[in-house]
This record gives structure tokens, sequence and C-alpha cells, in this order.
């Protein structure tokens, strides 16, 4: 075997009161594609962080091409040749994407001064190569995410690196933009480049790569190579759970009942438009029902949740809470978060550090934020019924924190994610948006949430639920939305739901639009 | 590993404690220093002096910790304060409370406008309030015809001069604004949804809180104040002065502010620490005066300090 | 490799949309040259020969030379996302410093404030890009300290330098070249050399790089700390060449002038178009925004018998529109 062009040697990192990691060794070899795979939470980007030089370990060293090597930042690490592609768009939107492909890189003539037609015209070609015809003197930020994705991959892969990491590559990408990566995979390979491939996507591991290491909760469960490993066990592994649990009761911690709809819905959401993302998008929801929604990232889910919660407004649609209620209708200029919460909407948005935690107010002034008007009177709060309200849901959601006067930036992952679902809860909804709750949280607060998520419906609360991990749609879902370029796509109902047939309706319809449009050229 | 981890915990809790305490420390500091080595320190007419010089600006700078807790800044509080002066000699003919009264309102004016620009036009605070800054001292001027007015209403000079229990009105007033600020913050709602706003304005707006309405009281509220302020110094004067009242009061508002321990950041209020700010400062340039230290020196002793109370809150919010 | 003949560029529509970005874009960028324009024939028509003559032109040019130089500074400062209080006390100080040095001789009176700006450019730099101190502060306190220090030099205000007639700065500085003043040839050169480094050197894609995400820049390997650093000292030197230029004029050195200017500075550059969140911006814009400000004040004191505080009125109100106006717009392309 050749020497190793990467090695992770025991490298532990802990950020105050969390342990992210703890002493991971991990090897990557020339040619050689490396599954790094692991729940939300499990400490990958930490890793990856790690590797490129953004944190220094606190415990253990790295060797790079066999010279031990530390870092100073991400530039030190792409001039050393280790090129990484987030998940997270890393380009600048507002410039331009030869630009972007390009930046710190541009060609110049004999004067120094950039020559913007050789710039744009290496551009094109460069892109050609992965199929993307742009015009590439526009905005990046006027592309999907999904062309956008990979552009960056196209500027990692033009320096020259010897190592390349992927950071959850295709969580934007289409089904025919997956086949392009892969191929880029395989060219990769074939220069005898290494490459750290992370995913939650065991399909992915399956296709692509050569060798796997679980992560879980910061440690290395599991090595070795893909062909000794069966997907169940990997399943397993991740969830530190025994196989034949995993394959009796599923991946998550859902229960198996599915609570079928009855009644009139408590929230109908009709004909959703706002272009160019939402288009038309009909939802309805019934006490005590669970409803997913499904999709690729782009595909309108948080704006359809942002919509139905009036945090953003719509060209036309509207939407009914309650038996008789009927709120929203045209330009819903009136229909805004504060109106939807007075009306029985509640919603944990998808970013909490973004949109949804205030870092530096405490934990209790996060919790009873949204119901401050019903803790006032004469224009002062009730000190006493704060106390009780964030007392009783500490406890009912199991919190951890040192004292409720804490700063919620302090808490880990999980618990901020239950201080945001306390907040909800606090107003006594009537339905629930849930925005990907359980991303980035550790296994054990995940499976708290969903079990919450699965008590919750049981008492009637009506549940939308959006997340990317299919399974969590899955099984925790009684009616499962298919979202595509803002619209539903398809409808399915109790045992119609799979993962298979979630995955094929968002590719059939993409073949779908494919043949309308090649049907429109000719 | 231990050894690091134990090393990086001291340096953040001296840091800590600096930037709790830094500004009290230092305000000690210099009082020792004064009651040593300056003649007439410790008279009472001395200190009395130096809280009515001191009232204005720890007015303004209430109203623009406020500002700044929603992630804003106000430039436009010396033109407000301008403003007002300007409108009194206007109305003093209906008695001195009407022309108050009126300076007041065209305060609260001011801060709509700022708020207005901010809030529903999105306008960022620092052009919105550049604006008024302009304009705001123009119309000030246009009104008083650029003129100092000599003011010889008896009501106005002893709001300006006189004491109650040996405290001067002006200081009065700075403790009553200055709890009303507190109690406002601490116990009300308002308070809660101002630190929310400057904390993470997205996540506030998703709790459904008025974040419109909120940024616009606020700013109504730095220019109440700042009209308060003009008030006072007219008073205090016996004069309308447009011209020169309130001149670059906002970036001594804005030090008080930060070396009290207000983030510009927002989230957090420090109103204590702000008149505690707005003391050091007076002080550093009572002691650099009395010392025959030039102006110039109290310029470059404040930026000095500036740059240090914020560095250490920087070190803070990042350990 | 095989390639999809024709792939969608967007989510699986073929169709091409016409990005409302542009148009937005594009109209931040035109008006101020448009609103410039008009204000020009406006003033011609009612004020005639007395606004529309060579001399009347040639002093607009000359007032705008200096404030050219500072807002090209702040228009880099500014697309970097940040911003530079600090100039208007810069401004003063360096022509204190040029007036008090040119007792050595020229060359001195020019070196010695370039080389005291450059160290405040310097410092702001520092404390901007690796203290990481937000850029408000840090220029507000470089304010409050250059003007310190240029009292401290003249004395309080007390002494004011004077600089000989027949030097080689003063013949240089009131020199005329086809009628206009050498301030307006040097401003002029500035702009043209800085339209090249913004524009087409990498050292301004990088600025607007920064600007637009400061994140993603350092990610893709971008020295974004040297380039912010790079970014203040241009700023504090283009403030000091103006405060050389100054000097030179009035031949004296008053250590009170440059009070706002740092934010007629920033308003010019906003009112051409610049965001003031960074990433976006253009130096012709800014050079609009410079002439804007300056005839509509030169248009004012044309009235004569109008108080010169309308002025100010009507320049504050008049930076409040334009922003509304173009934020009205921006506010479409908003997805």
């Amino acid at each position: 075997m050749t020497t190793a062009a990467l090695q992770v040697q025991a490298v532990s990192k802990q950020f105050g009161p969390v342990r992210a990691l703890d002493g991971v060794s991990l090897e990557l070899h020339p040619g050689e594609a490396h599954a790094l795979i692991g729940e939300n939470g499990a400490g990958k980007s930490t890793l990856i962080k790690l590797i490129t030089g953004v944190y220094r370990p606190d415990v253990g060293q790295m060797h790079y091409l066999g010279e031990p090597v530390l870092f100073a930042g991400p530039r030190d690490a792409q001039a050393a040749g280790i090129s990484t592609i987030y998940q997270e768009v890393n380009l600048v939107p507002q410039r331009s994407v030869a630009g972007n492909l390009f930046l710190g890189r541009e060609p110049t003539n004999r004067l120094g001064l950039i020559s913007f037609r050789q710039m744009n015209r290496q551009a094109r070609e460069t892109l050609l190569q992965y199929g993307i015809t742009v015009d590439v003197r526009r905005p990046l930020g006027e592309l999907g995410l999904g062309v956008q994705q990979m552009i960056a991959v196209a500027r990692a892969l033009s320096t020259d690196a010897r190592v390349v990491i992927m950071d959850e590559p295709t969580s934007s990408l289409e089904p025919r933009e997956v086949d392009r990566l892969v191929e880029v995979i395989g060219l990769l390979r074939r220069q005898q480049i290494a490459v750290l491939y992370v995913t939650h996507k065991l399909d992915e591991v399956f296709r692509l790569c050569q060798r796997v290491t679980v992560l879980r909760d910061g440690r290395v469960v599991h090595s070795g190579p893909v062909a000794d490993t069966g997907r169940l066990r990997l399943v397993a592994a991740m969830l530190g759970r025994d196989v034949a649990d995993v394959r009796e009761h599923g991946a998550t911690s859902f229960s198996e009942e599915h609570h079928a709809a009855s009644g009139s819905p408590v929230l109908r959401a009709e004909a959703l438009t706002r272009r160019p993302r939402l288009d038309g998008v009909s939802v309805d929801i019934h006490a005590g029902e669970v409803v997913g929604l499904a999709g690729l990232l782009g595909s309108g889910r948080t704006e359809t949740a942002k919509a139905i919660f009036g945090a953003e407004p719509v060209d036309s649609g509207s939407v009914h809470v309650g038996a008789n209620a009927t709120v929203g209708g045209r330009p819903s200029r009136r229909w805004t978060p504060a109106a939807a919460i007075r009306h029985g909407l509640g919603m944990v948005p998808e970013d909490r550090a973004v949109e949804g935690v205030i870092g530096d107010l405490s934990v209790r002034d996060n919790i009873v934020l949204a119901a401050l008007p019903r803790l006032t009177r004469a224009a002062f709060l009730s000190e006493r019924r704060q106390n009780q309200l964030v007392d009783t849901f500490v406890t009912r959601l199991r919190i951890k924190l040192s004292s409720p006067n804490q700063k919620v930036r302090e808490l880990s992952g999980g618990n901020q994610q239950k201080v945001l679902l306390a907040r909800m809860l606090c107003l006594r909804p009537a339905v629930l948006i849930l925005d990907e709750p359980t991303r980035g949280i550790d296994v054990g607060a995940k499976a708290e949430i969903q079990a919450l998520i699965d008590e919750l419906a049981g008492q009637g609360l009506g549940v939308l639920l959006i997340s990317s991990e299919l399974e969590e749609v899955v099984e925790g879902a009684d009616r499962v939305l298919v979202l595509r370029d803002g619209a539903v796509v398809s409808t399915l109902q109790g045992t119609e739901i799979s993962e298979d047939r979630i995955m094929h309706a968002i590719a059939a319809a993409s073949l779908d639009a494919a043949e309308t449009a090649t049907g429109e050229q000719s | 590993m231990t050894v690091q981890a134990i090393g990086h915990r001291e340096r953040a809790d001296v840091l800590k404690l600096l930037e709790a305490a830094g500004v009290y420390l230092a305000i000690v500091l210099l009082m020792l220093f004064n009651l040593a080595f300056t003649p007439h320190f410790a008279t009472v007419t001395n200190l009395r002096l130096q809280l009515v010089q001191v009232a204005p600006v720890a007015i303004v700078a209430v109203g623009m910790a406020l500002v700044i807790a929603t992630e804003g800044i106000d430039l436009s509080v010396g033109s407000t304060m301008a403003l007002a002066a300007a409108l009194i000699p206007l109305y003093i003919g209906y008695g001195a409370g009407p022309a108050i009264v009126i300076g007041l309102l065209a305060g609260v004016a001011v801060g709509l406008v700022n708020g207005g620009l901010v809030a529903f036009a999105g306008i960022q605070p620092i052009i919105a309030t550049l604006g008024l800054l302009v304009a705001g001292r123009g119309v000030a001027l246009v009104f008083a015809n650029g003129r100092l007015v000599e003011l010889f209403d008896p009501t106005l000079g002893a709001l300006g001069n006189s004491a109650v229990l040996g405290v001067p009105i002006s200081v009065l007033v700075v403790f009553g604004v200055a709890v009303v600020a507190g109690i406002a913050m601490r116990r009300a709602a308002f308070g809660r949804r101002v630190l929310a706003i400057g904390g993470n304005r997205a996540a506030a707006a998703l709790a459904g809180l008025p974040v419109k309405r909120t940024l616009l009281t606020v700013y109504a509220v730095s220019g109440c104040l700042a009209a308060v302020a003009g008030v006072l110094s007219t008073a205090r004067q016996g004069a309308s002065d447009p011209s020169f009242v309130g001149l670059l009061i906002e970036l001594s508002a804005i030090t008080a502010v930060v070396v009290g321990g207000t983030p510009l950041s927002g989230g957090r209020v420090r109103i204590v620490g702000t008149l505690m700010g707005a003391l050091l400062m007076q002080l550093i340039t009572a002691t650099l005066i009395q010392h025959n230290l030039p102006d110039s020196t109290a310029r470059m002793v404040q930026a000095v300090i500036i740059v240090v109370a914020v560095y250490v809150q920087r070190g803070r919010s990042r350990a | 490799m095989t390639t999809v003949a024709n792939p969608p560029t967007e989510s699986g529509h073929g169709a091409r949309r016409l990005s409302p970005d542009s148009l937005a874009f594009w109209i931040r960028r035109a008006s101020a040259p448009v609103v410039l324009a008009i204000v020009l024939l406006a003033g011609s028509v009612v004020f005639g020969g007395r606004f529309a003559s060579a001399l009347n032109f040639g002093n607009i040019a000359l007032d705008s030379s200096y404030l050219l130089l500072i807002a090209t500074g702040m228009t880099l400062v500014i697309v970097s996302g940040g911003i530079d209080l600090s100039v208007g006390s810069l401004l003063a100080l360096s022509g204190v410093l040029t007036a008090y040095a040119s007792r050595w001789g020229s060359l001195p009176a020019v070196l010695v404030p370039l080389g005291v700006c450059a160290l405040f450019g310097l410092a702001n730099g520092l404390l901007i890009g690796r203290a990481r101190i937000a850029p408000f502060i840090v220029t507000l306190a470089s304010l409050l300290f250059a003007r310190g220090l240029a009292f401290a030099v003249s004395n309080e205000g007390n002494h004011v330098y004077i600089i000989p007639a027949k030097t080689v700065l003063t013949r240089l500085g009131q020199a005329r070249l086809l009628g206009l003043a050498t301030p307006v040839w040097f401003a002029l050169a500035v702009f043209a050399i800085g339209l090249v480094l913004l524009n087409r050197s990498r050292f301004g894609q990088a600025v607007f790089a920064i600007g637009g995400s400061e994140e993603a820049a350092e990610l893709m390997g971008l020295p974004v700390a040297r380039v912010k650093i790079l970014v203040y000292v241009l700023s504090s030197v283009l403030t000091g060449c103006a405060g050389v230029l100054v000097a030179a004029q009035t031949q004296s050195g008053l250590p009170t002038i440059g009070e706002g200017r740092e934010l007629e500075a920033i308003a010019a550059v906003v009112i051409g178009g610049t965001l003031l969140s960074g990433g976006t911006g253009s130096l012709s814009g800014t050079l609009a925004g410079v002439l804007l400000l300056k005839v509509i004040q030169n248009l004012i004191n044309q009235v004569g018998t109008l108080n010169a505080y309308y002025q100010q009125v009507v320049s504050g109100t008049f930076l409040i529109v334009v922003v509304l106006i173009q934020s009205r717009l921006a506010r479409r392309r908003l997805r």
C-alpha cells in the first residue's frame, strides 16, 4: 500500500463543555475515496476544520505527505494541496461566476492587469467539462444552488490538490449532477488524489467509496473497507444501536404508528405562490397529524414554511387556521409571524443560529420571548409567571443547563433546539412548523426531540415536519408532500411512504422537466 | 492539555473582570489621583460642577445606549439638541413650559423620522441619522438665523441653575432618566424587545416581536432625550446657541456607551455603565484641564480609552 | 465525460430569466450621473453665465478635487465592507504637518504628513484586520486621536504654520495647467489609477470579494487581513495627499479644517451607488457623487441671499432622498 497522503492521529478538540472530537484517527490514501459518515453533531465538520487549519487540535497530530504538519488556516492548507468543498456554497454571490472560479488566481496580461476576456474564456471551458453552460459574467448568486455547488467543486479542483475533501457535496444536487460528481471523483482517483467524502447518505458511500469511517459523538466507532461492511451495520454503528434493533424499529426514535387524518384540517394553506421560489403550494394539516415536506435543497420547503408562518410575503395564496377563522388572503401584508402566533401557529426555523436563538440573552429570556404579550400586565413583565413557564418547559423537555440565567449561546446544539421548541410550546399552538429540528445536534437530543414530536402529535398537535434526513420524514410523518421547484409533485400517505418512493418522486419530476426543456429546444 | 486549558481560563477571567468593572476601577483610580494631586478637587462646588457639566452628555448617552442596543446608531443627537435650543426662544413668549414641550416634540419628531427611515425604508442607521445630523442642524440654524439669543426667563434660569436639596436639577434629570431607562430595560417587555432585536433581529421577527414599532420607539426616545439635553444646556447657559450646542456630542455619547460596557453589536445594555462612562470621560477632561494639559491631549486619551475598552470587550465575546 | 446538450441553467427550467438584479444595479449606478446632468442643466438655465462659466466650473473642480481624493480611498474601504471616519481629522493633521515640515524643505513637507497618515492607516488596518475590532469604533478613535494631534502640533490652534511663498511646494501646488489647478489634475490621476486598481487588478477583485463575503473570501484563500490593512493605508494616504494640497493652496496648516469631511465623503460614495454593506460599488459612481454634492453646494451659494444653513438642510435631505430611492429599487432584487 502506498504511504498515506494524510494521517490524522488521535486528535481531540473541545469547545467549552462540549467535546467535539475524542481521539480520532484517520488515514487517506492516494487514489482512494474514503467516506466519513456520522449523524449530525457527530463531529464530521469539526474534523474537517481541524484538517484544514481552521481549528487547532487540543491533542494529537497530523501528517501530510509524510511530514508532520499544523496549518495556520485554510489558506495554508490550500497552498499545501488540500482542497475543500464545503456543504454551504462558500463563494461570493455578488461576484461573477468566472470571478469566483479564479478569485486570487485571475489571469493577467503583460501589464499585470486582469484579462477578463481570458478569464471568461477559461471559465467557460472549465465549466463545460462539468456540463455547465452559463453566462460566466453574471453574478454567481443568480444561479441555482446545485449549479453553484458544482462551480465550487470546479474551483476546488482547479488547484493542484493532493487531497480533496468534500463535505456533503450532494445536498443541493440533482440526480444528474450527482452522476457528474461521480465521474469527477473517478477522475480524481485516477490521478492518485485522495478524496475524503463526508456524507450521511449511505447510498453514496456504497456507490463511491472504498473505505469508510464512522463517527459518533466525536469518536471513531468503525473503520474499514466498504466492501466488508453491510448497510445495516453502518446505520447501527452511526446510531450506536444493535443491528437487530435497527432492522426492527427503524433508524429514528419515531414510533411506528401512523395517525390518520380525521376531521377538518386545523391548517389549510392554499396555492401559495411567490416567484420564483413557490409555485402554488397547498398544504393541509389535521389535528394530531404529522405532515412531512420532502425535497431537495432549494425545492421550496423552507419558503413554504415561512410563507405559512407569515415570515415572508406571498404574491398570492391564502392561509386558513382553525375551523372557522380565515386569515391571510392576497398579498398578505397583515399576515406576519405575530399574527400567525396569535392564531395558534408556531415555527422553529431552519437555522437556529441565524434565525432562532438570541445568543447573548439568557435561556429564560429566549424561552419567554414569543410569549411576552401574555406575560405583561401594564407593560411590566411578571417575573413569577416567567419563571413558572421556564421551569415547566425546562423540565418537560429535559433541557440541560446550569441555570436559566445562563446565556443560551453556552448550551449545546441539542439543548438550544429544545429552547426554541419551548419558546413555541409556551404559546400552546395548534400547529407547529418544524424546519430541520434535528440538524446539527447529538444523537441523544435527536432521539428525545423525535420522541417529543410523536408525543405532541399524540396529544393533538398538528405538525409540519421538514427534514433533509429522509428517514426522519419516512418514519415520522403520517403523510408526505414531495416538493420540487416550489410545487407539490407527489403526496404519499401512510404505508405508501418510503425513501425509494420519495426519491423516485423527486427524480421523476426532474426527468419530466428535462424532457420539457429539451423538447422546447428542438 | 490541562495546563493549556487553565491558562486560557485565567486570561478570560481577568478580561471578564476588566470588562465588567474596568470603568468603575478607572473612575476610582482617577478620583484618588485627583484627591491627591489636584487642588480644590474635593470641594462640593467642584464636584457639583463636574456633575452639571456631564449631565447633557449623560442624558444623550442613555438614549444612545438604547439605540446601540438595537445594533443601530444615532448620529443626529447633537443636531437635535441644537434644534430644541433654537425653538425655545421662538416660543418662550408663551412661557417656559410650552417652549420646552415644543422643543421636546421636535426631538421626538426627529427621532420618528430616523426610526421610520431605519425601520420602514430599511436604510442603514448610520446613513439615516447622518442625513438628519446635517439637515437637523441646518434647520436649527435657519430657525435661529444662526444667531445666539439670550434668554431671561426665570423658570428657565431656575431649571438650569438652581438645585433641590443641594442637587442641581440637571443632575436630578439624569438620575430620573437613568432610573426610568433602567427599569424599562429590566422589567418591561419593551426592554426585552430592544435586546432581542439587537441580539438577533431575524429571530426576534420570527418570534412575533413588533420590530418596526420598537425601532421607531427607540429612535424617538433618543431624539427626545437629546432634546432634553438641549433644553438643559440652553437653560444653564441662559442663551440659545444652535451653532455650537451639542457639537460633536454624538462622539462623546458613543464613547460613554462603549466605555461603559455596551457592545456596538447590540443585544446587551448597561445603563449605569453608560453613566459611568460619561463620568469617566468628564473626569479625564477635567483632570487634564486642572493640570494645564491641553484639550488635544484629552482627545488623544479619549481615543486610546475607546480602543482599549472595545478590545477588552472583544476578548470576552471571543472566549 | 458526457455532456448533456443544452442543460438547464437553473432548476430544470431552460428559460433564461432577466435578472431584476441588473436593473437595480444599473439604476443605482446611473442615478448620480443622471441627476448631475439634470442639475447642471437646470443650474445653467436658472443662473446663466454666473454658473456656467469656466471660472465657476474651475472652482467647482478645485473644490471637488480634495473630496475626490478622500472619497476614492473611502470607496475602497466601503467596498471592502468597512468604513473610515478618520479622514476629516487626517486632512487637518496632514495640512498642519505639511506646514510644519515646510521649514525643512518641500520634500519633507510632503513626506512627513504622508508618512504619518500611512501610520494612522496602518494602525487602523491592524486593529480592524487583525484585532477584529469594528471599523466604526477604530476609525472613530483615530478621528479623535488625529484631531488631538493636529491641535497639539499647532499649540492648541494658537499657532498657524505658514508655508513660505516661493517654495517648490507652493509653486507646484498653486500651478495651473490648461486653466485647472494642480489638485484637480492630481485627483484625476489618482482617480484613474484607482479605477484600474479596483476594476482590473487582483487586489481590486479581492477587495470586492471581502466586502461581498469575508468568510467565503477567507475560505477561498484570500489574504483578508493584508488586503484590509492595505485598504485603510490607501484611504489615509490619499487623505494625506489632499491635506498636502490644501496646505499648498492656502499656504497654511489649520488644525480646524476637515470637520465633517468624512461624512461628506461617505455621502458621495453612497450617492454614487456603492452599497454601504460592501461587496459592490464603483469609483465612477463616486466621481459623479462628488461632483453632484459640490455642484449643489455651488448652486446654493449662487442664490446668495439664501442662508448658508439651507445648504445643510438641502445636503442632508438630498442624501436621504437618494438613498431612499436606491433602497426602494434594491428591494426589487430580493428573491
